[in-house]
């Protein structure tokens, strides 16, 4: 780690104002992966602007809408009335990432900023498109159990790690952004990017940008939805495939379904047909198999991550089915008992 | 007045309260004045040769104060022989900065030392090397052709090669009624003990140097110190007190010591190298290793053939054994076995030994491959276990020593519920869950070696005992004082144990279980050589009532010496020291076992594992829900440290089993998760319902305390069992370590 300066931030238009006035700065704000990314040798900063002194109030309701705070910490959001009332499943995503320690650090615009966890991004001597592009991916051919089976290109197969950000794909959540240009939001769905040919770029962000609250919907999903994490210890591990599925039902059947699936992809995965398909239908195993089929149709596996592909299936069907009786889910975004 | 002996009490560890307050030092935590940092450079290649290093521009950045490199490194030992050390395979010691080649990724190129730290690793960020490149092979998988048997050397004496073959195994398969066979494989593991590796060098002058260092043997540091950089030994004080976990990296003396003294000396300053985590991952590793079984029995379900072959990784410059064949005949007896194992040569570091080394590999293939056959008998493990025991070690054709491995199964098969058990696969569930039981044995053999101990009775009557050994976390501290306050009849705050220092007398590393046995019994000599000059001192006392006996008719009881027949003669030992002058009384014993006698047994603990599993039936998902280790080891000095110990093995097990491996990318030739977060060792929401039995065992042979060492036996039985039990759970048997859950989909 390089010696850099270090300023603190009062208000939003400061930050963006001291960012922009800086070459090679960014903001910190609980700082659990950037220290990583620094310590790594991996990034180089000539300063540091500190955003964390932003926050107000972590979570708030406003026209029925709830904002979160993006300088609110993982845990004081998990753990916050409204979001256990109205929004369970984001409570309970956010709650399957990491560890506790982290998640009390951690702030709800860094989570959508977090780098992935590829290996080889992380080793400066081997070769990677992401960290340094045009360099090549070394992952493709080799160790590729953690990374992804959709949306890949030839250049980049690394997956975006977050739990929260699969619930708040599935919550149709928006991101509020301010830059030296003014204010803008972004629906989920299009903040983050598929690699393609720029995987430098994990999300649709603009220089000198600075996340200042995410937006939810009136719409929770607070009577059946669920969160399943899958992965190779039972805490502190990321997600080999998550799924979220956020469900409303009405005389037995499907009125709205949200699926989306982590681990799988650089972004959350959804799929609008299989969405649709299941839209009308019963909640069936039968039912689920088919659209789980459906969202995994264009699925690609490389040497150490086929299993994905059946696996992911599996939860998708067992997810939707917990979502029936949301009381069946254990810590830990563990599979029902 | 009688006192309980402290043996066999639960005592808590003396040093637990310094250790959870941070009182306790570590290697890498002194604080000596004008301390310089080191920080080392790694090798990014894997093989080849470095051709220029930018060292004279980086050394301009203020605060710098020395680039050490293969150029400008102080002249050394010459020989090889200089560069070993007491856990030192057949081959020729890596020599840290000693040529331009490079022999392994990760090889440490430099050290970078700076007036801080952070300086220190920022410039070390910036020290670039260029290299000529050669082609490497680190795959073993890919090897397997260059496999070659292990050249014999001293190592051989603690690890034997495999027995010899008896009958043929072919015919006997042949004609055996059920066969069994497994291909297992086993990857790369690291120890990542939670303390980092470092060495605080401090700088006496004229040659002479203090070194904290994290180490499981301070004479094996002082020695190597000595003789690497001409040192008289006397001048070389390696002091290692309180050692943050190590399973046997720190047995052979690592790089960060040798770095740091050879600065100190150089700079003539006081000099810390601490490592971090993903420096631990580029020394000693358990190496990965392939095994093929095939045993056969007869309808009975009597073994008539034993067939067990290993192949496992080393270095090119070393040659690392491990005990991973010699296992299956000295459990089940066969007129028919053959065992071998072989090596291949790879561009890695050197192998060390890493907890339960070889054992917990080999009895992995021996147990699943017993638990197959059994299955194909359809005779319960356990009963087929009892169909075959063996009384004697047919190995080696001699009795055991003690061997209650019956009472094992029998206590831990009524503590797990093993009747429950339906031995058809799948069928027992829980919800979505199948459950599934498994059992195993273990089996860890119990060595002994020489070594010194001191003791003291002070003239305030305290007795002090020392020896060089280290406290690998294992409660040594705590034990030692327990069987030095018997030696006395002292209470435990009578006596003080010192020790993790060179300076005191001499003990081997801290490993293989060995360490009660070996400086427990040496205390115990030293503890009686005390008691016969008391004796002594009190029959010179006028009018003694101890004229005439003998040391066994008298006792030591809290401060007193009695005539056993007549308790109220006594002197007490303060008086005893009166009449000794005043002053303190010494006595120093070197022990050597008699191997002669140690020889005509088998001496090794044994242990039952029952484990059960959940296995989520849609999702693969495993769980270890229970588990129950039953141990015989002989007589338990402290059950209490001894349960922690059995518990950390259990642990381990289902890291072993369900977790644990470093991931090598061999396009690359090197470990690609160095960190914790991605090296995998279980977490809290991982370990359920555990439990420890150790049975009771007599054993007078194996050493003067009967007790037979334990810090293996808890990792040896268990990681089959659990492989059992996912058989039990799911029909599936999966011979790859770690079982990853998508195997079961």
């Amino acid at each position: 780690m390089n010696d850099f300066d270090f300023y603190k931030s009062e208000s939003i238009a400061d930050a963006v104002e001291k960012i922009s006035n800086h070459t090679d700065s960014r903001f910190i704000a609980g700082g659990t992966n950037l220290i990583d990314l620094l310590k790594y040798n991996l990034l180089r900063v000539s300063s540091l602007v500190d955003v964390n002194s932003i926050k107000n109030q972590s979570v708030t309701e406003k026209d029925g809408l709830v904002l979160l705070n993006a300088f609110a910490t993982n845990a004081e959001t998990a753990y916050h009335p409204i979001i256990e009332q109205r929004y369970p499943l984001l409570s309970k995503a956010i709650l399957a990432g990491a560890s506790a320690q982290i998640r009390n650090m951690a702030t709800n615009g860094g989570n959508l900023l977090q780098r992935t966890r590829c290996y080889y991004f992380y080793d400066a001597n081997t070769p990677c498109n992401k960290r340094e592009p045009g360099s090549g991916c070394s992952a493709i051919n080799g160790y590729n159990r953690n990374l992804a089976i959709l949306g890949t290109s030839e250049h980049c197969i690394a997956i975006f790690p977050s739990d929260m950000c699969v619930a708040l794909s599935a919550l149709n959540a928006t991101v509020c952004v301010t830059g030296s240009e003014g204010e803008r939001r972004i629906p989920f769905s299009a903040f983050h990017r598929l690699p393609d040919d720029t995987p430098e770029l994990d999300n649709n962000l603009l220089p000198n940008e600075l996340i200042t609250s995410i937006e939810l919907p009136a719409k929770g999903f607070e009577k059946n939805y669920s969160y399943l994490k899958l992965r190779d210890r039972n805490s502190y591990a990321f997600a080999l495939v998550s799924v979220a599925t956020a469900m409303e039902l009405e005389n037995d059947t499907i009125k709205e379904i949200r699926i989306a699936l982590g681990g799988v992809a650089s972004k959350p995965w959804r799929v609008q047909e299989a969405e649709d398909f299941l839209q009308e239908k019963a909640p069936t195993r039968e039912n689920f198999s088919l659209a789980a089929e459906i969202i995994l149709q264009d699925a690609k596996g490389f040497e150490f991550n086929t299993f994905k592909i059946e696996l992911a299936k599996r939860a998708i069907i067992r997810n939707c089915l917990m979502a029936l009786n949301p009381s069946s889910q254990l810590p830990g975004a563990q599979p029902s008992a | 007045m009688s006192i309980k002996p402290l043996i066999g009490q639960p005592i808590s560890r003396l040093e637990g309260h310094l250790k959870v307050t941070g009182a306790a030092k570590y290697a890498g935590e002194y604080n000596v004045s004008d301390l310089l940092y080191g920080y080392v450079v790694n090798s990014t290649i894997t093989k080849g040769k470095i051709i220029s290093m930018n060292s004279d521009e980086i050394k301009k950045i203020p605060g710098i104060i020395e680039i050490f490199t293969h150029e400008n490194r102080p002249s050394l030992a010459w020989f090889d022989m200089q560069y070993s050390d007491m856990d030192a395979p057949p081959g020729s010691p890596f020599r840290p900065l000693h040529k331009p080649e490079i022999k392994y990724n990760g090889q440490p190129i430099a050290l970078i030392v700076a007036e801080t730290f952070e300086l220190a690793r920022y410039a070390a960020s910036l020290l670039k090397a260029v290299y000529k490149e050669e082609k490497f092979s680190t795959h073993l998988q890919a090897n397997l052709s260059k496999a070659r048997k292990p050249q014999p050397g001293l190592a051989t004496m603690l690890k034997p090669p495999p027995p010899k073959e008896k009958g043929n195994v072919d015919l006997a398969i042949n004609a055996a009624a059920f066969t069994a066979k497994g291909d297992f494989t086993h990857g790369t593991e690291h120890h990542n003990p939670l303390e980092l590796f470092a060495t605080t060098t401090v700088y006496e002058g004229k040659g002479k140097v203090t070194i904290y260092d994290k180490t499981q043997g301070t004479i094996n540091c002082q020695l190597y110190v000595g003789n690497v950089f001409g040192l008289h030994f006397k001048d070389v004080r390696v002091i290692s007190p309180y050692v943050g976990g190590a399973f046997g990296a720190g047995l052979r003396p690592q790089y960060q010591l040798f770095l740091s003294v050879m600065a100190a000396l150089e700079l003539k300053r006081n000099v810390r190298v601490t490592l971090d985590r993903s420096q631990m991952f580029t020394f000693g590793h358990r190496p990965p290793t392939i095994q093929k079984t095939t045993f056969g029995s007869d309808v009975n379900g009597k073994i008539t053939s034993l067939y067990h072959e290993a192949i496992g990784e080393t270095s090119l410059h070393e040659d690392y054994t491990e005990t991973v064949v010699n296992w299956a005949p000295m459990l089940y007896p066969s007129p028919n076995s053959k065992m071998e194992y072989n090596l291949v040569p790879l561009d890695v570091f050197t192998p060390i030994d890493m907890r339960a080394p070889g054992g917990c590999t080999g009895l992995h293939a021996i147990e699943s491959t017993i638990d197959d056959l059994a299955h194909q008998a359809k005779i319960d493990p356990i009963k087929f276990r009892l169909i075959n025991y063996a009384d004697r070690d047919e190995s080696v054709n001699r009795p055991y020593s003690s061997k209650e491995l019956r009472a094992c199964f029998i206590q831990g098969a009524e503590k797990f519920g093993w009747e429950n058990r339906n031995p058809e696969p799948r069928s027992m569930r829980r919800g979505n869950k199948l459950v599934g039981y498994g059992m195993a044995t273990g089996v860890w053999e119990s060595m002994i070696l020489p070594a010194r101990a001191e003791a003291i009775l002070t003239t305030e009557g305290r007795l002090i005992v020392k020896s060089a050994v280290t406290d690998i976390g294992t409660g040594t501290l705590t034990v030692m004082s327990q069987i030095a306050a018997d030696e006395l009849g002292l209470p435990l705050s009578m006596v003080s144990f010192e020790y993790g220092d060179s300076k005191m007398p001499f003990a081997p590393i801290q490993g293989g279980s060995f360490t009660v046995s070996t400086v427990g019994s040496a205390i115990k000599v030293a503890g009686e050589a005390m008691r016969k000059k008391l004796l002594k001192i009190a029959q010179r006392l006028p009018n003694s009532a101890f004229k005439g006996a003998e040391l066994d008719n008298v006792v030591f009881q809290n401060g007193f010496i009695r005539l056993r027949l007549n308790l109220s003669k006594e002197i007490s030992i303060k008086d005893l020291i009166l009449a000794n002058g005043g002053k303190p009384i010494k006595t120093k014993n070197f022990n050597v076992p008699n191997l002669l006698k140690l020889k005509k047994h088998s001496r090794a603990a044994h242990s039952a594992a029952f484990v059960e599993v959940e296995v989520d039936e849609e999702l693969g998902i495993i769980n270890v829900t229970r588990a129950v280790t039953a141990v015989a080891a002989g007589k338990i000095i402290n059950p209490k440290t001894a349960r922690s110990q059995i518990l950390g093995g259990m642990v381990w097990s289902i890291s072993k089993a369900l977790r644990e491996e470093t991931i090598s990318d061999h396009q690359f030739g090197k470990y690609m998760n160095q960190n914790l977060g991605e090296y995998h060792i279980p977490v809290h929401a991982d370990i359920h319902d555990l439990d420890v039995i150790f049975v009771e065992e007599k054993d007078e042979i194996v050493n003067e305390l009967g007790s037979k060492g334990i810090g293996e036996i808890g990792l040896v039985g268990m990681p089959p069992a659990i492989a059992n039990a996912i058989f039990n759970a799911t029909g599936k048997r999966i011979n790859e370590f770690p079982i990853h859950f998508d195997k079961l989909l």
